[in-house]
């Protein structure tokens, strides 16, 4: 009824190849993107924006990036948290050096940044495969922090250890620091995350994410059929880990401002993203979008619920949280492997038949 | 002999001590690698509870009073009574076996025939529920362990080495007997593998598991057997580590450092994980008492991943482990 093919005729060949073929799945998107650009910013206040909408905006970035590695090319990180911290200490000493120029040059520049140092951390999955390649991207996680804690280079020799972003502006409207208002950062992170999903989405589609899958699927019958494993897992871990750099440098600049790297980015946040890419669905889109969703929401509602109606002390919520968010990616492992996004496929599969039950 | 020299013995000596107590987690990996194929990440947070259950249990701590004093408004904390250590190690060790029954009966069970990274995931998720628990069951801060473990510098040898040398060495009674308590737990647990009917089963299951069901071993016996192994040896790490530095979370992340341990050595090898977790152990000491001051120090953190990536490289299957045979 809703979600079907019928009568929607495609008269060229851009029309047969378009990323939603479907009418109806068309107008969701044009509308959800018309909400997030239009309507959003001029509802925005503080709150939203920091509580919710920046880590999920942020989150969602990073997401879409570690899916590229995990859920595209099956090259398991737990590097994340050391990459998005290449990003945000690129994005600091680019701010801090080139006050002059657009923050968005520096954000791309730190992507590409990330970009390198994951290139040359994702090297010996040449050689080394499944958990002992796990194992080896902790070595990039625990050395890159330890790096921007120890060399006082990288955070301009400041007393404190921490990098403070300074206030800079996108054509005359302030981003960073304190004075930035709600709906510039909202729409600078936004535009960010929108470019990202598109250009992934059409990575995935074509030749290069095609690549990857084969490799994901069986490296070795990939690389008999003629897939160069090299480029395939190297340009995989360079996407992945520009993406993750843009997010460290959003995460940083625009949402925190101030940063301590070991707590921001240690091997909690490397878990974090993973988790939501597990929970959203592993090699898609969508299911970064729904995993970060989740994984933001989470603390928020157990929070209100939990101190605010049931009057619990926070300590305990906390715990609690660990409890939920640990017997949740349990149950998504047993019930549905997929994760949400295979939930939303299945949603989709039945509305298009809707309402005959076969 | 210079003094330089003479410091980094003590240090080789300190980091063959450190590596005795990596290699004790690295052990629980190897043996749930070895009979069901999983990686397990939870075995440094079951270190943990274990050590936090023992405490607990000793101080005649109420569970979950936290919880049950916010939701009645009751002040329950402590049952006011306290157990000796060697009754409660006995009841920790029954909460181990319980938990390994649940590990199996909830999660293992229904993620067989999964692939591998959906197995590690899946402990990753147990980790988290595991600490979760611990934290809830018994509270978060910082707690003292003593079992009645001599602790201290060792008088004897700090004596013979200053006759000898003109210096005397600084070695921790506890950890000599770490070293000890390993080298029984793995003569112990080589000698129940091979030699008895459990142990037989359990390498069969190893070896193949649709071969051992039809020969009339039961899978899910076996495993409950090896989670709570699992167990055991995370009860004697945590008892160590938790006498060491207290009981507290970072104990967990112990788990971390027993992971380059295993790549090192193998990981379906016992004593690959035993030779691992002294190379790391002393590794780490002798480049931190060497190169750490010109960098910065607390290269403790990373040395171990480094070493590893670098040597995997060279060596994709460890040290000991089995040669990887790859085919389409």
């Amino acid at each position: 009824m809703f979600y079907r093919e019928a009568g929607d005729f495609k008269t060229s060949y851009t029309d047969d190849s378009q990323t939603f073929p479907i009418k109806f799945d068309r107008y969701r998107y044009y509308v959800v993107l018309a909400v997030a650009f239009g309507i959003i910013p001029f509802i925005i206040n503080d709150y939203w924006a920091n509580a919710l909408l920046l880590p999920f905006l942020i989150y969602a970035i990073a997401a879409i990036g570690l899916n590229i590695l995990v859920g595209y090319c099956g090259q398991v990180s737990l590097g994340t948290g050391g990459f998005m911290a290449v990003g945000a200490y690129a994005c600091y000493k680019l701010m801090t050096s080139f006050p002059d120029v657009s923050m968005f040059i520096h954000v791309i520049l730190a992507g590409g940044i990330t970009a390198i140092v994951g290139v040359l951390f994702g090297l010996p999955s040449l050689r080394i495969k499944g958990f002992y390649l796990a194992v080896a991207t902790l070595a990039a996680q625990f050395f890159l922090v330890w790096l921007f804690n120890r060399v006082p280079w990288f955070y301009n020799y400041s007393a404190s250890g921490q990098i403070n972003a300074p206030e800079r502006d996108v054509f005359g409207i302030i981003i960073t620091g304190p004075n930035a208002p709600a709906w510039a950062t909202y729409m600078f992170c936004l535009i960010f995350l929108a470019f990202s999903a598109l250009i992934a989405r059409n990575l995935t589609r074509g030749t290069t994410g095609r690549t990857w899958m084969a490799i994901r699927d069986m490296d070795i019958a990939a690389e008999i059929i003629g897939v160069n494993p090299l480029k395939a897992k190297m340009s995989a871990f360079a996407v992945s880990s520009f993406f993750i750099g843009i997010a460290g440098a959003l995460f940083f600049a625009v949402y925190l401002g101030a940063v301590e790297v070991g707590e921001v980015f240690g091997i909690q946040k490397s878990f974090l993203v993973l988790f939501m890419i597990i929970i959203g669905g592993l090699g898609s889109i969508f299911g970064s979008f729904a995993g970060a969703a989740f994984l933001v929401l989470l603390p928020v509602v157990l929070k209100v619920v939990g101190v605010d109606v049931l009057g619990w002390p926070t300590d305990i919520v906390a715990h609690l949280q660990l409890v939920i968010v640990g017997a949740l990616i349990i149950m998504f492992l047993i019930l549905e492997p997929h994760g949400l996004a295979q939930l939303w496929r299945v949603a989709k599969e039945k509305l298009r038949l809707w309402p005959f039950p076969h | 002999m210079p003094d330089q020299l003479i410091f980094a013995m003590e240090v080789f000596l300190n980091g063959l001590m450190a590596g005795v107590l990596y290699a004790l987690v690295a052990l629980g990996f190897v043996l749930i690698y070895k009979a069901s194929g999983i990686f397990n990440y939870a075995q440094g947070v079951m270190a943990l509870f274990a050590a936090m259950t023992l405490v607990g249990i000793m101080n005649g701590q109420v569970p979950f009073a936290h919880l049950i004093n916010a939701t009645f408004g009751t002040h329950a904390h402590k049952f006011g009574w306290n157990i000796p250590a060697f009754l409660a190690i006995l009841m920790t060790m029954a909460v181990m076996v319980l938990l390994a029954w649940a590990v199996q009966r909830f999660v293992m069970r229904h993620l067989v025939g999964q692939e591998p990274i959906i197995l590690f995931m899946a402990t990753i998720g147990l980790a988290y529920f595991l600490e979760g628990v611990a934290d809830l069951m018994w509270g978060s801060e910082i707690k003292k362990l003593d079992v009645g473990l001599p602790q201290g510098i060792n008088l004897w040898i700090d004596e013979t080495t200053f006759n000898i040398f003109g210096y005397g060495f600084f070695i921790d009674n506890l950890d000599l007997v770490a070293t000890v308590i390993a080298a029984l737990l793995v003569t112990a647990l080589v000698a129940f593998s091979q030699y008895t009917k459990q142990g037989r089963a359990m390498r069969a299951v190893a070896d193949d598991h649709q071969a051992a069901l039809s020969v009339g071993i039961s899978l899910n016996f076996i495993w409950i057997m090896v989670w709570s192994v699992a167990g055991f040896v995370a009860l004697v790490a945590g008892i160590m580590w938790g006498t060491k530095s207290g009981v507290q979370f970072s104990l967990s992340l112990i788990a971390l450092k027993a992971l380059p341990v295993l790549m090192l050595g193998g990981f379906t090898s016992i004593p690959g994980a035993i030779v691992g977790g002294l190379i790391i152990g002393v590794g780490e000491k002798l480049f931190e008492f060497a190169i750490g001051p010109l960098v910065g120090g607390a290269t403790e953190n990373w040395f171990a991943y480094v070493l590893a990536l670098i040597f995997l490289v060279f060596r994709p299957q460890g040290l000991f482990g089995e040669k990887i045979i790859e085919r389409v």
